[in-house]
C-alpha cells in the first residue's frame, strides 16, 4: 500500500511521464504523419522516464537532495550542465521519428514515404536541402575543386564554379560577401540576444516568486552571485549558447557555415546531427550493462562463497581480454549477422540502428566489470553492518535484504560511474568507428565523420573543416560531461575517484 | 615466492579457457563458418561450393566440435574447436587469410610496437608523476585549481585530434621530423620515432597527472606525513623522499600490470604513422576481417594481461619488503 505522502510524490513524475507519452503519441494522429520508434528512440524514452522518476524519488530523501545541493551550488558544474541541456535537447529532438505520407497522397491511403526524419530533421530541412557537388570551406561561394565550365563565348576553361546554394544570392560574391556574412551575423546576434532576453526574463521571474522579492532586486540578486544557485553563472553560459548558435543558425540560411563534406552535404547539419549517435552511445552503454553488474555485484559481495567466486572469475576472464579487441571480435560478429540476416531487417537504417544499440550493449559488457567490481567491495563491507545482521537474524529473505538494504546504499556508486564513463564512451566512439568496429558507415557520427575527413588531410589546401567541427563538437560536450561529473564525484564521494580510473 | 608463481599460473588456466570459450562461441558459434564464407564472398552470388572451398581453405570444414567421422582420438582432434582454439594454448596461431603465418608475423611486428609503446610508457610515467608532485606540492592553491582544469581539459580531447594536430603541426608546418613511416635501419628509426612518443607522452598526461594527484594526496594525508613534518623536514623532502615512496604500491598496481600490454602496442598511433607493429597488424586484420588475427590477439592480449598481474605481485614484494607471497 502506498501512503498518502508516497502518492503524492509520486504523482507529479507520473503525471509527466504520462504527458509527454500522450504528446509523442497523440501529435502524431492530428498531423498527416505516421510515428516510427526506433530500438535506440524507445530506449532513450525510456532512460528520460527513468530520470524524471529517479528525480521525483531523490527530491524526498534528505540524505540524497543534499550532495545534489552541492552539484548545484557549483558554478563550474552549472555551467556544465547548460551545455549539456543544449547536447540533450538536440539528441531528443534527433529522437523522434516519423514517416511522411508519399508525395501527392493523402495520408488516409497509408502509403509513406521510406525516408524517417527526425523532428530536427524537419527542423533542419534547408540544412539538409542545400547540398552542393563536393567540397566547399565554410562560408564559401564558390565550389573547392576546379571544374570545366562552359563560358559565355562557349569556350570551357577550368574554375572554381559556384556553389548552388551557398551565398547564391550575392551579384558579386567577393565584394559582398563579408559584409553580407556582417550583416546576416548581425541579425543572428541580435536573435540571440532577444532569446535570451526572454529566458533571463523567465528565470528571473521564477526567482522573485520563489525567493519573495520585486523583479529589481532579484534581478541584482541574480547578478551578484547572491541566490542560492549560480544562476548568473548558468545564465551566462546560456547566452554565450544562444548568440553562438543563434549566429550559426542565420548565417547557415544563406551560407555552408562549416563547409561542406565529400558529397557536398553541409557540416554544420552533420556534426549537430552526430550529437545523437554520442548521446546513444553515452548513455545506453551504462543503461544495458547496469542491471548485470549491479546484480551480480551486490550479489557476489552479499553471498560471498562459490557465487563470489563464479562471478569474480565472470569478470576477471571478461576483464583480460583487451577492451578493443573483445569489442572488435563482438561486433565483427554482430557485423556477420547482420549481413547474413538482411530480410529480418525492414530498412537499412533499422540495421544501422541495431548496429548501434548493438554497439552499446558490446561496450556495456567491457565496461560492466569495472562497476561489479567497486559493488562487490562495497556490498562486503556493508553485509557486515548491523542492521543487515539484524535483518538477517529476523530472518528476511536474503533477496529482500539486497533490494531493501544492500542496493540503496550502493547507489550513489552507480550513479558516479555513471556520470564518469559517460564521457569515456563518447571519446571511444570516435576511436572505435575510425578502427572499423564503431557505428555503421551509414550512421552520422563524429567518429565516421572524423574518419572520412582524415583521407582528405593529404590534399593541398587541407580540407580540415569537418575535422575541426567534429573535434570542437565533441570537445566541448566530453569536456562539460568531464566537468560535471567531477561535481558528482566531489559532491558524493571524494574518496572514490581514485577506484573509478579506468 | 616460487610456489605462489606457480600457483597464480594455475589460476590463469581457467581464465584463459574462459577466454578461448568466448572467442569460440564469438567466431564459430554466433556465426558459423559458412556465415562467414557468405560473407566474405559476397552474399548475393555465392555457390555452395565456393563456401566449402572458402572453408577448406581455411580449414573451417571441420564439424565444430565432435567429429563421428573421424575414429579414436580423432572424434574429438578433428574438430573446428581442437584445431582452432585448444591450439592457441601452444601458441599455434595458424595462418592468416592471406596464408601467412599469424606466430611469425606476431614476432615480427612486437618489435616495432614496442618500440614507440615502451618510451611513451617510461617517459610519460616520468612526467606524470613529476606534474602530479609538483600540483600535490601546491596543493589547495590556485595552481593546483588551474592544473586540474587543465588537466580535464586536456583528458577531454580526443585522441586523434592529439595526432592528427601534432602530425600536422610537427611534421607539415614545422618539417621537423616525417609525418609518418618507420624504418627499421639503426639510428634511422630515431627520426620516425620521435614523433609518435611525443604524441603519444601528451595524450596521457592529462588522466595520468590526475590519477597520481590523487594517489599522492591520498598518501599526504596520512599520519607518517605529519610526523614527518612535525620532525621539521621541508615539505620537499617530505614529497619527495616519503610520499613518493609509499605512494609505489597505488602506483604499481596501476602501473605494471600494462606493461606485458605494450608489446600490443597502440592501435590509433600505429595506423596514423604507418608503423609496422601488432596495432595496426591488429587494425588491418579488423578492417579485412580477419577472423583468424583477430582471434590470436584476443588469445594473446589476455595471456598479456595475466602476465601483468602476476608481476604487479611480484612487484609489490620488491616495493615493500614487509609485503610476502605465500
Amino acid at each position: 500500500m502506498l501512503s498518502q505522502a508516497a502518492i503524492r510524490f509520486w504523482i507529479w513524475p507520473a503525471a509527466i511521464v504520462t504527458g509527454l507519452l500522450l504528446l509523442l503519441w497523440g501529435v502524431p494522429q492530428f498531423l498527416p504523419v505516421r510515428a516510427k520508434y526506433q530500438l535506440t528512440d524507445i530506449l532513450i524514452f525510456c532512460l528520460v522516464a527513468g530520470i524524471i522518476f529517479l528525480i521525483a524519488y531523490i527530491r524526498h530523501k534528505p540524505h540524497l537532495l543534499e550532495p545534489w545541493r552541492r552539484v548545484l551550488q557549483s558554478h563550474r558544474a552549472m555551467a556544465a550542465a547548460v551545455v549539456l541541456v543544449f547536447y540533450v535537447v538536440i539528441g531528443l529532438l534527433d529522437s523522434i521519428h516519423f514517416q511522411e505520407p508519399l508525395e501527392g497522397q493523402p495520408a488516409s491511403v497509408g502509403h509513406y514515404s521510406v525516408e524517417v526524419p527526425s523532428l530536427f530533421d524537419f527542423l533542419t530541412r534547408s540544412l539538409q536541402e542545400q547540398a552542393e557537388k563536393t567540397y566547399s570551406a565554410p562560408l564559401a561561394t564558390h565550389l573547392f575543386v576546379k571544374e570545366s565550365v562552359v563560358l559565355e563565348d562557349g569556350t570551357s576553361a577550368q574554375q572554381y564554379p559556384r556553389l548552388e546554394y551557398g551565398g547564391a544570392h550575392l551579384a558579386d560574391p567577393p565584394a559582398d560577401k563579408w559584409r553580407d556574412v556582417a550583416y546576416t551575423g548581425l541579425q543572428g546576434l541580435l536573435w540571440g540576444l532577444l532569446l535570451w532576453s526572454a529566458l533571463a526574463v523567465l528565470v528571473n521571474i521564477w526567482h522573485a516568486r520563489t525567493a519573495r522579492l520585486s523583479p529589481g532586486a532579484s534581478w541584482r540578486e541574480i547578478w551578484r552571485g547572491h541566490c542560492h544557485y549560480p544562476l548568473n553563472t548558468m545564465l551566462v553560459t546560456a547566452g554565450i549558447l544562444l548568440v553562438v548558435l543563434a549566429i550559426l543558425f542565420t548565417l547557415s540560411q544563406k551560407y555552408h557555415v562549416f563547409g561542406t563534406d565529400k558529397v557536398g552535404q553541409d557540416v554544420f547539419y552533420l556534426s549537430l546531427k552526430s550529437i545523437r549517435t554520442g548521446l546513444v552511445i553515452g548513455t545506453l552503454t551504462t543503461l544495458v550493462m547496469l542491471p548485470f553488474a549491479i546484480l551480480l555485484g551486490i550479489m557476489a559481495g552479499y553471498f560471498r562463497g562459490w557465487i563470489d567466486d563464479l562471478i569474480q572469475y565472470i569478470y576477471t576472464t571478461l576483464n583480460s581480454i583487451p577492451g578493443v579487441l573483445l569489442i572488435a571480435a563482438a561486433i565483427l560478429s554482430i557485423q556477420v549477422y547482420i549481413e547474413n540476416h538482411r530480410q529480418l531487417f525492414d530498412s537499412a537504417m533499422d540495421r544501422a540502428d541495431l548496429r548501434l544499440l548493438a554497439l552499446c550493449v558490446v561496450l556495456g559488457i567491457t565496461s560492466w566489470t569495472n562497476l561489479c567490481r567497486l559493488l562487490r567491495g562495497e556490498s562486503l563491507k556493508l553485509r557486515e553492518l548491523e542492521y543487515v545482521e539484524a535483518a538477517r537474524a529476523f530472518g528476511v529473505h536474503h533477496f529482500t535484504i539486497l533490494g531493501r538494504h544492500i542496493l540503496p546504499n550502493v547507489l550513489h556508486i552507480v550513479l558516479i560511474v555513471i556520470v564518469l564513463e559517460f564521457s569515456g564512451l563518447v571519446l571511444a566512439e570516435a576511436v572505435l568507428s575510425y578502427v572499423g568496429v564503431g557505428v555503421d558507415p551509414s550512421t552520422i557520427s563524429w567518429g565516421n565523420m572524423i574518419n572520412s575527413a582524415r583521407l582528405e588531410l593529404a590534399r593541398e589546401p587541407v580540407v580540415w573543416w569537418s575535422l575541426v567541427a567534429a573535434f570542437v563538437l565533441m570537445f566541448a560536450l566530453v569536456l562539460a560531461a568531464n566537468l560535471f561529473a567531477d561535481a558528482v564525484r566531489d559532491a558524493f564521494d571524494p574518496r572514490l575517484g581514485r577506484m573509478t580510473r579506468n | 615466492m616460487f610456489a605462489y608463481i606457480i600457483r597464480r599460473l594455475l589460476y590463469a588456466i581457467p581464465i584463459l579457457i574462459g577466454v578461448n570459450l568466448i572467442t569460440f562461441a564469438l567466431f564459430f558459434v554466433v556465426n558459423s563458418p559458412d556465415d562467414m564464407a557468405r560473407m566474405h564472398l559476397g552474399v548475393k552470388r555465392v555457390t555452395p561450393e565456393a563456401i566449402e572451398k572458402w572453408k577448406e581453405d581455411r580449414g573451417y570444414e571441420k564439424p565444430l566440435l565432435y567429429n563421428s567421422d573421424a575414429g579414436g582420438v580423432g572424434k574429438v582432434t578433428e574438430t573446428i574447436f581442437f584445431t582452432k582454439s585448444v591450439r592457441l594454448f601452444a601458441f599455434d596461431f595458424g595462418s592468416a587469410d592471406d596464408g601467412r603465418d599469424i606466430g611469425y608475423d606476431i614476432r615480427q611486428r612486437m618489435w616495432p610496437s614496442l618500440a614507440i609503446a615502451l618510451p611513451v610508457f617510461l617517459v610519460g610515467l616520468l612526467i606524470n608523476i613529476t606534474f602530479a608532485l609538483l600540483l600535490a606540492f601546491f596543493r589547495a592553491t590556485y595552481i593546483d585549481i588551474w592544473g586540474v582544469v587543465l588537466c580535464v581539459v586536456l583528458m577531454s580531447i580526443s585522441a586523434m585530434f592529439y595526432i592528427i594536430g601534432g602530425q600536422y603541426l610537427i611534421g607539415k608546418l614545422l618539417h621537423l621530423v616525417p609525418i609518418s613511416g618507420f624504418d627499421v635501419v639503426g639510428l634511422e628509426t630515431i627520426k620516425f620515432l620521435i614523433l609518435p612518443v611525443l604524441i603519444g607522452v601528451v595524450m596521457g598526461i592529462g588522466s595520468g597527472t590526475r590519477w597520481y594527484r590523487t594517489i599522492f594526496l591520498e598518501e599526504i594525508g596520512r599520519d607518517y606525513v605529519r610526523t614527518a613534518r612535525a620532525k621539521g623536514l621541508s615539505e620537499p623532502r617530505v614529497l619527495f623522499k616519503h610520499v613518493l615512496r609509499n605512494a609505489l604500491i597505488p602506483i604499481l598496481t596501476g602501473v605494471v600490470v600494462v606493461i606485458p600490454l605494450l608489446f600490443l602496442g597502440s592501435l590509433l598511433t600505429e595506423s596514423f604513422f604507418g608503423v609496422p607493429g601488432l596495432g595496426s597488424y591488429t587494425i588491418d586484420a579488423i578492417q579485412a576481417q580477419d577472423f583468424a588475427i583477430v582471434r590470436a590477439m584476443v588469445f594473446l592480449g589476455s595471456v598479456l594481461y595475466i602476465i601483468g598481474l602476476l608481476l604487479t605481485d611480484i612487484s609489490y614484494t620488491v616495493a615493500d619488503p614487509r609485503i610476502r607471497l605465500s
